[in-house]
């Protein structure tokens, strides 16, 4: 190998004869020699021939062997190119001295052949070895500008999704310290047309570009569905139905979803894979909050769990919410911060009002300054407040006649196979909402389709007596019931028939839903007043799309009903105040 | 070693122990611990007495392991988790997925 790549020598001796003999060696070795008689010569040859490394006096006229090994050196850069004194020194000091001026190695003279092949080989792997670990070095380098040039595009093109939303409302604190460019947590907030506020905290496997590209369709499905109206229990769904997808197997998000309505002070919650977080009431009480569900994207829709817990809120409850990045932050004895200083020090917070600040500081008092280990820590605060707190939402109704479809019918049957495995609402939604001025009502409008698609599915087609429901118990029992009757369904149908005519500032909506099933007793459902108290679970969807539609039918003994609804650009604003000041 | 592996019950049951810290390190070498072994496989058994900490790659494996398994009808049981592990996987409601004891 060694005979096939001549090692170029360039040797630097005044003395001639001493120079002659060591290029007479090195030759016959099969090495490539350069000669120079002084150190000047020697430094001009070196710029010019870049040899692979340098034999050299030390006593030289014109510049001697240190001086230009000096020089060599700062030619050389960041190349390795072993520079081998020659002496005939034999004192240590001397010696010494050759290697503190910028000498690798030293040759006593006179020269064993054998030394001589042996130190020049080993030199020459040895620069080798150097050149291989700079190209590895630069590659890592080029490598890793690279990656961090696409985080920085993939963080610009998420920060435009993600950064439209209202995390600067009046009541959201928020704490995000991106470990890496892009880090592997999501905060996303935004307000629903009726006026409620829907906030994700995420935290996907894996930081970079995995996550970046994991939160693209996240943003987008929260965005786009809170906007249309959409709650927190179908949201939640449509994401991990969108993660299950797009994520390879492995990669999850671990996520907390927060829905409040300040009209109600009502709030729905939903975690998933994320430590335990707090509630904390206004006068310092701590309620717990665990997750009960897996991270999103791990399961399949079918078996996904969208189910949400409710709370009811007083003005300045709030919640405190992170991911494992808090939990983990680790201290100098290498132990993490840990729940249990989570809880202390929030339950040491003067008011409620100082246990974001305190925990922030708590962390950094806590965490190890040279540990280069940790995830990304994320903290957010989201309190109860007064509607009037907060900007209006601003909902985006075109107005004028004829933007949007207004003048439309359209009819949509759904047969047993897609009953069992498709919800019809979003889609019948979705085509709501194309209607400018059904947007403001989104929210009821949803309500409304699924009452009654609801109604005519369960009760209609697959005839699950709405009596089970009357207990929380018996609430359970009803949708495995359900499940059961869905997956042995195969005939039965629910036509949705929906009817706009209109002139773009008011128009008006008919919904007519027929299902295949032998309808119910309408009177009942009615006046939940003739169902003895247990009017609470089932007789509530009816009466409340009573509330909100102009007028609800029923035809056929209960297997069909029309709903009608008037909408005018004028009187949104007013109904709506009503709703909420009921 | 880092993760060791033992046939058991006829090469039906495949026991995984995973040594130290279950995190992103040990990728191949768990991957190649259910990969690389006979058909006759049915059930694995991921003994954790000897791990001190798993992260959310862990989890990822885990899952992989799952999926690789059979996803649905895979019989993958998790054994002897010291109480961190163990707070882990309940954080992230695992038992949902897997037969935690």
């Amino acid at each position: 190998m060694m005979d096939k790549t001549p090692i170029q020598v360039l040797i630097a001796d005044d003395n001639a004869v001493d120079r002659k003999i060591l290029a007479r060696i090195l030759s016959n070795q099969g090495n490539e020699v350069v000669e120079a008689t002084n150190g000047a010569e020697a430094v001009s040859l070196f710029v010019e021939h870049r040899p692979d490394m340098v034999l050299m006096d030390i006593m030289m006229p014109v510049m001697d062997g240190q001086e230009a090994a000096r020089l060599m050196k700062q030619e050389a850069g960041e190349d390795f190119i072993p520079i081998i004194f020659l002496t005939s020194l034999t004192d240590v000091q001397g010696l010494a001295d050759c290697l503190e001026s910028g000498g690798d190695d030293f040759l006593t003279k006179p020269y064993s052949p054998v030394v001589l092949q042996a130190k020049v080989r080993a030199f020459y792997r040895m620069r080798e070895m150097h050149r291989t670990l700079q190209e590895q070095r630069d590659t890592i380098a080029r490598h890793n500008e690279h990656l961090l040039y696409e985080q920085e595009a993939a963080k610009a093109v998420f920060d435009n999704v993600a950064h439209h939303g209202c995390l600067s409302a009046q009541n959201i604190r928020y704490m995000l310290s991106p470990l890496a460019l892009f880090n592997g947590d999501v905060v996303l907030a935004a307000r629903g047309p009726s006026g409620t506020m829907q906030l994700l905290l995420g935290d996907f496997t894996g930081h970079g570009l995995p996550a970046a590209i994991g939160a693209m369709p996240l943003a987008e499905v929260f965005y786009g569905m809170t906007q249309k109206g959409f709650g927190l229990s179908d949201i939640v769904r449509e994401i991990n139905l969108k993660m299950h997808g797009v994520l390879p197997v492995g990669y999850f998000c671990c996520a907390v979803l927060v829905e409040m309505n300040f009209d109600t002070k009502s709030v729905s919650l939903w975690m998933g894979g994320v430590p335990d977080c707090y509630l904390l009431r206004h006068q310092g009480e701590l309620v717990p909050l665990r997750s009960k569900h897996l991270p999103l994207g791990v399961l399949s829709n079918q078996s996904f769990d969208g189910s949400v817990e409710r709370f009811d809120l007083s003005n300045e409850d709030r919640f405190l919410l992170w991911t494992d990045g808090i939990t983990e932050v680790q201290g100098d004895s290498g132990d993490m911060f840990g729940d249990e200083r989570l809880r202390h020090t929030i339950e040491a917070a003067k008011t409620p009002d100082d246990a974001f600040d305190a925990i922030l500081d708590a962390v950094d008092r806590f965490k190890n300054r040279e540990s280069l280990n940790g995830d990304d820590r994320t903290l957010i605060e989201m309190k109860m407040v007064d509607r009037d707190l907060l900007d209006d939402v601003s909902v985006q109704v075109a107005s004028g006649p004829a933007s949007g479809p207004i003048d439309w019918s359209m009819n949509y049957c759904l047969g047993p196979e897609s009953l069992r495995h498709f919800n019809p609402l979003p889609l019948m939604v979705h085509i709501l909402m194309e209607v400018p001025g059904l947007r403001v009502i989104s929210g009821q409008l949803y309500t409304v389709m699924a009452e009654l698609f609801s109604n005519a599915f369960e009760h209609g087609v697959l005839k699950i007596s709405s009596g089970l429901k009357h207990s929380s118990q018996g609430f359970l029992k009803y949708y495995q019931e359900r499940e059961q009757r869905i997956n042995a369904l195969t005939e039965g149908f629910v036509n949705i028939s929906m009817t706009h005519s209109g002139d773009g500032s008011s128009g008006d909506l008919v919904i007519m839903l027929e299902d295949s099933g032998k309808g119910f007793d309408v009177n009942a459902h009615l006046n939940p007043s003739s169902m003895a108290g247990a009017s609470t679970y089932c007789g509530r969807g009816i009466s409340l799309v009573k509330e909100i539609c102009d007028s609800l039918e029923y035809h056929n003994g209960g297997s069909q009903v029309i709903a009608r609804l008037h909408w005018d650009e004028q009187e949104h604003g007013v109904r709506l105040q009503d709703e909420h000041g009921a | 070693m880092k993760i060791q592996t033992r046939l058991e019950n006829n090469d039906q049951d495949l026991v995984i122990q995973i040594n130290g810290r279950f995190d992103f390190s040990t990728h191949q070498v768990f991957r190649e611990a259910y990969e690389k072994q006979p058909e006759t496989v049915r059930r694995y058994i991921i003994d954790m007495s000897e791990t001190s900490y798993l992260d959310s790659s862990a989890l990822g494996m885990l899952l992989l392991l799952r999926d690789y398994a059979g996803g649905e009808s895979a019989m993958i049981t998790i054994v002897n988790c010291n109480v961190d592990v163990r707070k882990i996987l309940t954080i992230s409601n695992f038992e949902q997925l897997f037969d935690i004891r």
